[in-house]
């Protein structure tokens, strides 16, 4: 590791499978034919949405289990994350599964930390084959950070919405693999001082150009080695603030630069505000139709930079500012 | 820690509410809810009229706080809210769905310290703040007699 990147020198991180379910909005969306599976309602039959959460959570592990003819016994561990408090649903996930677990926090950039760790694990020879997986729902969601559903109250423009879905990625020490993850830079906490709640494009900004020009600098390399730049939920209006703000400093974003949260609705017709955002919007987005984009050769080299803004209802509450982090991951295509 | 530049520069480039659409939406709604307040009065008025006005007041508040909450748990009145704004949110109607809200979404924990306990957590300081000013309005008449009287 220097400056924050890691080389994964043995080249042997790969991508065996995927899996996602997505929410009945999401496979509305522009992406939904990519999706594994999709939900017709998001209650599932459950008592509580939290509960419908889990659900989803072990049914998608339960599918790429499924899916790759594994079990249990051939996962060394499962990295997983979500954004409900105490991370209960990806607790009370795992503890349908016999398998050792490590939960990740970042915030909707839990899937990119769970994935460099993973990698740190098979790259060093410790694992062989591990799962990341990360969920958010809507409802949930909504109800911890915000206002009951039934609330007659208006979303501001800069407002996003919380993807219902969740999605994993089985990684494997295989040099054979089509996808590989090649390095990554780990994020740091970056707070400008944006106190807008709704405005959480805002926040995350900063820590996405800080974690690109990190990225950019320590590969000596330009934003064009890449065929697709994606950052996780910045919405609409903060990536092409990014854009803006990154070329000052000398990098240009151009047509291969692209959100997970505003590839995964249809903003204006889906009503969903800045687009998506969630633990579970750059996981989908990446799982369903990038990987499939890489698997048909129609994308070579991406970057992956899921953000997260680190915010509790306290701390806004109590007027804190809020900080954001992103993490870049580099995967490429054989 | 606050960048003063980054601040200045995303207030100018992030996209802002459109504040004349929803006022007139708001008007428009609240107007509405007012109208629909005073057709249930005076349907009130010519079928019972030999009670005082004052009670039918209370029995107009009553039905329409029972309307907004049937609307709430059949899930139509946070759609009248995302297109009317204050106007729905202003009115008694309003008050009511903000207590309907959040009972409804904390049942699940139980009825005494989900549903009882949670029932007031948006419409609580209207109920505190309305208490206050009606003590504060209290001492007030209470040391210049008359002062509220017409």
């Amino acid at each position: 590791m220097r400056n924050q990147t890691i080389y994964f020198k043995n080249n042997d991180v790969g991508i065996l499978e995927t899996a996602t379910i997505a929410g009945p909005k999401e496979g509305e969306g522009p992406l939904g034919r990519y999706f594994h599976n999709v939900l017709k309602d998001d209650l599932l039959k459950q008592k509580s949405y939290e509960k419908a959460e889990t659900k989803i959570h072990i049914s998608v592990i339960k599918n790429i289990l499924n899916k790759t003819k594994l079990t249990p016994r051939d996962i060394d561990c499962v990295f997983a994350g979500d954004i409900l408090d105490e991370m209960i649903v990806s607790s009370f996930a795992m503890r349908e599964f016999d398998i050792p677990f490590i939960g990740v926090y970042n915030a909707c950039a839990s899937f990119g930390e769970a994935l460099i760790n993973a990698s740190c694990m098979l790259d060093s020879g410790y694992m062989n084959r591990v799962i990341c997986s990360t969920s958010s729902h809507f409802s949930t969601a909504e109800r911890q950070y915000r206002f009951p559903l039934e609330l007659g109250n208006q979303r501001t423009p800069l407002s996003q919405w919380t993807v219902t879905g969740a999605g994993c990625t089985l990684l494997e020490k295989n040099k054979n693999l089509p996808v590989k993850i090649t390095c990554a830079t780990i994020g740091k906490v970056v707070d400008f001082g944006v106190r807008d709640v709704n405005d959480m494009g805002a926040a995350m900004t900063p820590a996405a150009m800080d974690t690109l020009i990190t990225h950019f600098e320590n590969t000596k390399r330009k934003p064009d080695y890449y065929d697709m730049i994606l950052t996780g939920d910045l919405g609409d209006a903060a990536s092409r603030l990014l854009k803006k703000l990154i070329k000052r400093q000398g990098y240009d974003l151009d047509e291969n630069y692209n959100d997970c949260g505003v590839l995964i609705y249809n903003r204006e017709a889906q009503q969903v505000g800045q687009g998506g955002s969630g633990t579970a919007c750059s996981n989908l987005v990446f799982n369903a139709y990038i990987y499939d984009k890489m698997l048909q050769g129609d994308l070579k080299r991406v970057l992956l930079v899921p953000t997260g803004a680190l915010i509790s209802k306290t701390s806004t509450l109590q007027g804190e500012t809020m900080p954001g982090i992103a993490h870049a991951i580099c995967l490429e295509a054989v | 820690m606050e960048n003063k530049e980054y601040l200045k520069t995303v207030r100018k480039e992030m996209p802002k509410s459109k504040h004349a659409l929803t006022m007139v939406r708001a008007f428009l709604t609240g107007g509405l809810i007012c109208v629909i307040g005073q057709a249930i009065f005076d349907t009130l008025k010519y079928f019972m009229p030999l009670v005082v006005e004052e009670m039918i007041h209370q029995y107009t508040i009553t039905i329409l706080i029972l309307i907004t909450g049937i609307l709430t748990g059949i899930g139509v009145y946070d759609k009248i809210g995302k297109f009317g704004g204050a106007g729905s949110i202003i009115s008694i109607t309003g008050f009511a769905n903000s207590v309907v809200a959040p009972a409804i979404e904390h049942k699940r924990e139980g009825y005494i310290l989900g549903l009882c306990a949670n029932m007031f957590t948006i419409a609580g300081p209207v109920i505190v703040l309305g208490i206050a000013a009606s003590v504060i309005v209290g001492i007030l008449a209470m040391i210049f007699p008359g002062l509220f009287l017409r």
